[in-house]
């Protein structure tokens, strides 16, 4: 018998297959009614989840304590290093210890990478991932999954375009390896300097997975079905103008877009990477993609804690 | 060939030790290292470097006297020196020969190459832990951050 979805941690998008991303999409399709409060739940009455945000986070935050209270559990925390004992010099694994003996699950963010696995070699309740530096960001990756796939009804097939930061954006190196499970066109949009990591280029042609890489945003914007974008920052340049003049050519706008059959993603935070005159037209769905995360998490939270 | 013209043994037989001959030539100090060699209880080693070899055109051997290197110590030297052969000597007879065998995973060893990686934070009870992905060019990949580290990467560490 297959055990689908026969986790403990989720760390890596990598060590899930496919039949094991189905089937959470499709756990979160039935949870969407309790996510949206129409239906009540307490499958996780009585459980108690651990945030422990290293860095700072917003939605990612808010959506796993809404996921979690939407489901009749509760939440402790903190959300930066400052206010935790980190800041007196405690470790991050006597940290984690100390969560483990109070809670049912823990949720980790920081900025170093490699931290959830580590912990989750040293602790035994379910850890979760939540961002790792420039690393993984298995749950934002699910719920990316969830809204194309809510969106087209399919993901096979698609042609999918990331564009942006695609050398530190943690949550696009997650998203290549997850579509690479599916039959899709991927194409990697970014500027020389942001391409996408080496890491992740060996693994996807070491599975036979194709990919196209592209610096100019226009070649391909009648083709694909998807355009996935992610923020080009400021601190990866040290030359200001140099910036600003890459930044410019990866502006996602009406203009670029208008009459194309295409949705445009976000895992927000967005600054000026999407422009406004994008928010009230059909191409948008990234706020949609917000509100997935709770459904999305809410699944994953009911099959590592109950 | 004349008798005098022939090539003579340039180092002395030990009785009891380790000898690792076919070492990558110019890496037998890396080995050492390795090895955490010399120590208080192992004062003699002897070292051959860059000399020639039928199998490697150029070598290093080490001979360590005294001490029977165990397997498991020798499993990471093929980290540097793929090549390398163990005999086992008592009383100037081998009584052991193999070959080093590099392991699909290694510890400690080696640092990750990414100053973000958690295993290079001195703060947190953790070594360093690579899986080999591939053995010829080596290539490690950091067990928790995924970097991928290479041949020259490794060695680099060892200068």
């Amino acid at each position: 018998m297959v055990h689908i979805f026969n986790f403990n941690d989720i760390i890596t998008i990598k060590d899930l297959k496919r039949e094991d991303i189905d089937y959470i999409i499709d756990e979160a399709f039935k949870l969407e009614k309790v996510a949206k409060s129409e239906e009540n739940s307490d499958t996780l009455n009585g459980k108690i989840l651990g945030m422990m945000f290293f860095e700072p986070s917003t939605r990612t935050k808010l959506s796993f304590e809404t996921s979690m209270k939407r489901l009749g559990g509760e939440c402790i925390g903190f959300e930066n290093s400052i206010t935790s004992s980190v800041a007196k010099g405690e470790s991050i694994a006597d940290t984690a210890k100390m969560f483990e003996a109070y809670c049912d699950g823990l949720v980790i963010r920081h900025e170093i990478e490699g931290v959830s696995k580590f912990i989750s070699d040293i602790v035994n309740v379910p850890i979760i991932n939540a961002g790792d530096g420039a690393g993984q960001h298995p749950t934002q990756t699910l719920l990316d999954l969830y809204t194309i796939k809510k969106e087209f009804k399919k993901i096979d097939g698609l042609k999918i375009a990331l564009v942006g930061d695609l050398k530190y954006g943690r949550t696009v190196h997650s998203l290549a390896y997850a579509l690479g499970l599916y039959d899709v066109e991927m194409y990697f949009v970014s500027p020389k300097e942001l391409k996408m990591p080496n890491e992740i280029l060996h693994d996807l042609e070491k599975n036979n997975i194709s990919y196209y890489e592209e610096e100019n945003l226009k070649n391909i914007v009648d083709k694909v079905d998807v355009l996935y974008v992610t923020r080009i920052q400021k601190e990866r340049f040290g030359d200001i103008e140099e910036y600003l003049k890459i930044k410019s050519r990866y502006i996602i706008n009406k203009e670029l877009i208008n009459g194309k059959n295409l949705i445009v993603m976000h895992p927000l935070p967005r600054i000026d990477e999407i422009s406004q005159d994008v928010d009230n037209t059909k191409y948008n769905k990234y706020f949609e993609q917000a509100f997935n995360a709770v459904p999305m998490r809410m699944a994953i939270l009911k099959q590592l804690l109950k | 060939m004349p008798l005098e013209n022939k090539p003579k043994l340039k180092i002395k037989p030990i009785k009891n030790g380790t000898v690792i001959d076919h070492i990558t030539a110019n890496k037998s100090l890396h080995v050492l290292k390795i090895l955490n060699l010399p120590n208080k209880e192992n004062k003699n080693i002897t070292i051959a470097m860059n000399v020639s070899s039928n199998e490697i055109k150029r070598k290093d051997i080490l001979k360590i006297e005294n001490r029977e290197l165990k397997s498991s110590e020798l499993d990471q030297v093929a980290l540097i020196a793929p090549k390398s052969t163990i005999n086992i000597i008592r009383d100037y007879n081998i009584v052991k020969k193999e070959k080093i065998s590099l392991k699909d995973e290694i510890n400690s060893i080696i640092k990750c190459i990414n100053n973000k990686c958690i295993t290079n934070n001195e703060n947190e009870p953790i070594n360093s832990k690579f899986q080999i992905i591939s053995k010829a060019p080596i290539i490690a990949r950091c067990y928790y951050c995924d970097k991928l580290i290479s041949k020259d990467e490794i060695n680099k560490q060892f200068e």
